[in-house]
């Protein structure tokens, strides 16, 4: 694009757009082949000595043929991880506004402090004596866990938030066996995450759904409606995913245990509430904690996350192995069905060992470093955040229940596209152009078109203001009919658009070696 | 607050903007009675790095690090040496603060590494393809039951008794749901005749190797006996690098490999995060849980990777999804991906041959002391000694002679008596001569 006066108005320009270089490289930008298409057979970036074995104790197992790994030098691996990073967004360089994923900083402090080696350098099996640091360690996120959430335990193992989810409706589906009854029916909200009804399923009960009311909450009344003898527990996220607080929450809370169901809270938004509301004070029977949002864990790329399930009273007993108890003769975790003190009743085990270590450690470097006065500091700062955002761009944006305050997520739907021929899809990747990750598309279902933003209490107000300013522009140039920047977004990333239905319908999952070309063909 | 830059002015013009008195009038929803003041949190207030580091420090402290005496634990996680590059490289700020790829035109970083990945696991398993990850080596393996229920249309799964005893507490509390899952006996040291086992109502068979005692198994004619039957064959690893000397699970005839691949790039952390890999045959793809990336190409034609299969997923399918995972072990992977691209085929080669030589030599330096006995002919870097006395009475004296001399078999099995007097020793490439010597003699004291 040229200005008046005939000057390039900056990247992506015309000659920006067209200009080819001779590498295939642009700039900082550089292709990257795959590691298998790199190296040559022999190399190592590891040295180690050759050892001599013999036969005999290999079982006659030894492999056949070769494993078919490419050979590189140290300096080569690592220039191509780098140079794959660099084709990532990050919320180290950008905001991140992903509804429902808390993208916050994530403080490198915590990072320092899980690769001590009292953390990082322990095996799960070791003598129990040899680990009372990391096990009291464990015992002090517990009592933070417990006194934010107002909840009488925790179970530390599982592993991310559905596996969270799977521990606290194991949990129920043994409480409720232990009282001698069969309860097969599982209430979820329309608005629920996609993980709330995979995870009843996966649990052995029949998902049955709640509608929402029109202004974004859970039906209570068809919440009411719907219970019954045969209804084990509901599952809701509260802060519900419209971004907004369940006004009869109590109420809700107060049906479900007259009912004798349970009611298992998704704690993916508890970074709104996090040290001003205690789930226990809402009737919160087991919530899962998502150390990796609401704590600040790293996402990684997808993960490792960590789980951490707390437990009402009522449903402590049944808390899955192993159990970390405290005497005096220091603590312990109890491992085994059969070392389990009178009145519990461990339903199983959610995984090998003790759960995520590291995520546990990055975690109490967060609450440490916060205290419970910063905790409230960043969820007001969260919440704060959102209700600017939603105050800047609600007049251009649609925000379907914009009226009321949010918590620390905004949504708004596509109803202000109406009539432009742009999409959420095109609207989020045109953001891609702006240098923003996208906001969280299409969830929840209950609205159209959604488009949820958490801003987080991570951003300056400087930064939300960029952020608001872009979002506008974007919104009024789509409104006017200045949709071009919007056709085929995003133009400036390291990939254009990709062919999803393509990837789905012929799968290539991995590399494979190019099959040789026959010695006829290659001669003609 | 160092984290949060916000300041009491720029809350005030936010609060302005939205037409809000004041903080609390956002909280208007929350029921007043739930609202809790601060002095209700018998919580510290904010603290700065440099008191933090002093407290964790303190905890970390109060442990006994793996590397810092002679040290024989594994049975399900191996202390192996990290390549200094690779901490490095997943620490660079866009993989470790990055979400999951959903923007694929902003995440080829995340997807190419993923990509890569899966290809790393399908040729060490010799299977034809591998998802993006699961949480780790047991949960892949629960996984991999439920898998094999859905695709058999069965619900029995029979586990060998030389499973991990924790992963098939993991199995059960789960396939036990809507299935049926049979331990068969524990037989230390000897391969039990699971094949009789296996009749038309068994969905899987699930078969460790080397099992938790470090024996190895031959998948081959158990693989055969499960396939007469229509059954699946699952096979479990938890120390993946074994494959670079044995022979891979996909190559004796696997339907399904479930393993740990903690023992690349990743540290032993007390048990987690680590990494757990999932392989299988192309045929049972659609039935295969957890994200899959796949190559595609963008509105240019350019090579590119994107999350795939999502029709399977809890966010497209939610309650007919074929699992409910949703976050995976991205950085893990990337660890394991990277140190296991400096290794490339040479590196590994040497490193399981390293491992198994010095294993070995470990077990014929203990056998010559009187009384004990080697119950694991075949193994790679980890076996079973038979102690004239309580193997956990050993390992607790010896704790006190600064020397950590493995897992006593019965802090995994308490109730078998045959397992009181086990001792399942791992050696790796980290562990050094002077160790086996030292361990060795305090051995021979003990006894």
């Amino acid at each position: 694009m040229l200005n008046s006066k005939g000057r390039p108005t900056g990247a992506g320009s015309a000659q920006g757009e067209t200009f080819q270089t001779i590498s295939g490289d642009r700039g900082l930008d550089h292709e990257e082949a795959l590691i298998f298409e790199l190296g040559r057979p022999g190399m190592t970036g590891v040295d180690f000595p050759q050892s001599q074995i013999s036969e005999s104790r290999l079982g006659g197992q030894r492999r056949q043929a070769p494993i078919g790994l490419p050979g590189l030098s140290e300096p080569e691996v690592v220039r191509h991880y780098v140079r794959l990073s660099r084709k990532n967004y990050a919320i180290d360089s950008g905001l991140y506004p992903l509804g429902s994923c808390t993208m916050k900083h994530n403080p490198r402090l915590n990072e320092k402090m899980a690769r001590l080696p009292g953390f990082a350098d322990v095996h799960p099996l070791q003598p129990q004596k040899t680990v009372q640091g990391a096990l009291a360690l464990i015992s002090e996120l517990m009592r933070w866990l417990t006194t934010l959430t107002g909840m009488h335990t925790v179970a530390m193992s599982p592993k991310a938030g559905a596996h969270g989810e799977l521990c606290g409706l194991l949990a129920i589906r043994a409480a409720i066996e232990a009282r001698g009854e069969t309860r097969k029916r599982i209430l979820v909200p329309q608005s629920a995450h996609g993980t709330n009804p995979a995870t009843a399923a996966l649990a052995g009960f029949t998902v049955d759904e709640v509608p929402a009311t029109a202004d974004g909450h859970v039906d209570a009344d068809a919440l009411e409606a719907k219970l019954g003898p045969d209804v084990a527990a509901i599952m809701l996220t509260n802060p519900n995913t419209c971004g907004l607080f369940e006004p009869r929450i109590l109420e809700m809370a107060n049906a479900v245990h007259a009912a004798g169901a349970y009611f298992y809270c998704d704690g993916a938004n508890f970074n709104a509430i996090a040290g001003r509301v205690r789930p226990g004070d809402l009737g919160v029977d087991a919530m899962h904690i998502n150390l990796h949002k609401t704590f600040s864990t790293p996402h990684g790329g997808g993960g490792p996350g960590a789980g951490p399930v707390v437990l009402s009273k009522a449903l402590a007993p049944f808390a899955p192995l192993p159990l970390l108890t405290h005497d005096e003769n220091g603590f312990h975790y109890v491992e085994h069905h059969d070392d389990v003190k009178a009145g519990r009743a461990p339903f199983g085990r959610m995984s090998a060992f003790h759960g995520q270590m590291g995520m546990f450690v990055r975690a109490l470097s967060y609450m440490l470093s916060h205290g419970a006065d910063g905790i409230r500091q960043a969820s007001e700062d969260a919440v704060l955040s959102a209700n600017y955002v939603l105050a800047s761009l609600k007049d251009v944006m649609s925000a379907p229940f914009g009226e009321g305050p949010c918590m620390h997520e905004a949504l708004f739907d596509d109803s202000f596209l109406e009539g432009t021929g742009v999409t959420t899809l095109d609207f989020a990747k045109a953001m891609i152009d702006e240098g923003y990750h996208p906001m969280t598309m299409y969830f929840p279902l209950v609205v159209h078109g959604a488009m949820l933003i958490e801003p987080t209490e991570s951003e300056s107000k400087e930064s939300l203001d960029r952020f608001i300013h872009v979002l506008r522009t974007l919104a009024e140039e789509a409104k006017v009919g200045n949709t071009s920047r919007f056709e085929g977004a995003p133009h400036l990333a390291p990939r254009r658009r990709l062919d999803e239905t393509l990837a789905a319908r012929k799968p290539v999952l991995r590399w494979k070696e190019a099959a040789p070309v026959p010695v006829a063909a290659a001669a003609e | 607050m160092r984290y949060h830059p916000l300041t009491p002015t720029d809350r005030a013009d936010m609060l302005a903007k939205i037409g809000a008195p004041d903080v609390n009038a956002l909280f208007r929803d929350v029921p007043k009675e739930a609202i809790v003041s601060r002095a209700k949190f018998d919580l510290p207030d904010t603290k700065g790095e440099l008191d933090v580091e002093r407290i964790l420090s303190r905890f970390s402290a109060q442990s006994t690090a793996a590397g810092a005496v002679p040290f024989f634990c594994g049975a399900g996680a191996y202390r192996h040496h990290v390549p200094a590059s690779v901490d490095h490289l997943i620490q660079r700020s866009e993989f470790l603060t990055s979400y999951t790829p959903y923007q694929p035109e902003i995440a080829q970083g995340t997807l190419q590494y993923l990509f890569e990945f899966q290809t790393q696991v399908a040729l060490l398993t010799g299977m034809e393809v591998a998802n993006a990850s699961m949480y780790d080596g047991s949960t892949a393996a629960a996984e991999a039951v439920l898998m094999a229920q859905r695709l058999t249309r069965r619900k029995k799964a029979i586990l060998s008794g030389g499973v991990h005893p924790h992963y098939a507490e993991t199995i059960e509390t789960v396939a036990a749901l809507q299935g049926e899952v049979i331990r068969a006996p524990v037989t230390p040291g000897e391969a039990e005749d699971i094949a009789a086992m296996i009749d038309d109502s068994t969905a899987c068979v699930v078969v460790q190797s080397p099992d938790v005692f470090g024996l190895i198994r031959n998948l081959r004619p158990i693989a055969e006996a499960a396939h007469a039957k229509g059954a699946l064959l699952i096979a479990v690893c938890t120390e993946i690098v074994s494959l670079g000397l044995l022979e891979s699970p996909g190559a004796q005839g696997a339907d399904i490999v479930a393993a740990e691949g903690q023992s690349i790039g990743n540290s032993l952390n007390f048990g987690g995060p680590y990494v757990g890999l999932f392989a299988t045959r192309e045929k049972f793809l659609r039935q295969m849980p957890g994200r899959i990336c796949g190559e595609t190409v963008d509105a240019e034609g350019r090579r590119g990777y994107v999350l795939t299969l999502s029709t399977r997923e809890q966010h497209i399918r939610r309650e007919k999804a074929t699992s409910n995972i949703c976050t995976n072990s991205g950085l893990c992977c990337l660890a394991f991906t990277i140190h296991l691209s400096l290794l490339g085929e040479e590196g590994l080669t040497r490193l399981s041959r390293l491992n198994h030589a010095t294993a070995s030599a470990l077990a014929d330096r203990l056998i010559k002391i009187p009384g004990v006995d080697l119950i694991t002919p075949a193994f790679f870097n980890e076996f079973t000694l038979r102690l004239p006395k309580s193997a956990a009475e050993i390992v607790d004296q010896l704790v006190d002679e600064n020397i950590i001399a493995g897992v006593p078999a019965s802090r995994l099995l308490p109730n078998d008596p045959n397992a009181t007097n086990l001792l399942i020793i791992a050696a790796t490439e980290t562990t050094s001569e002077d160790d086996c010597a030292t361990f060795a003699q305090a051995l021979a004291g003990a006894l």
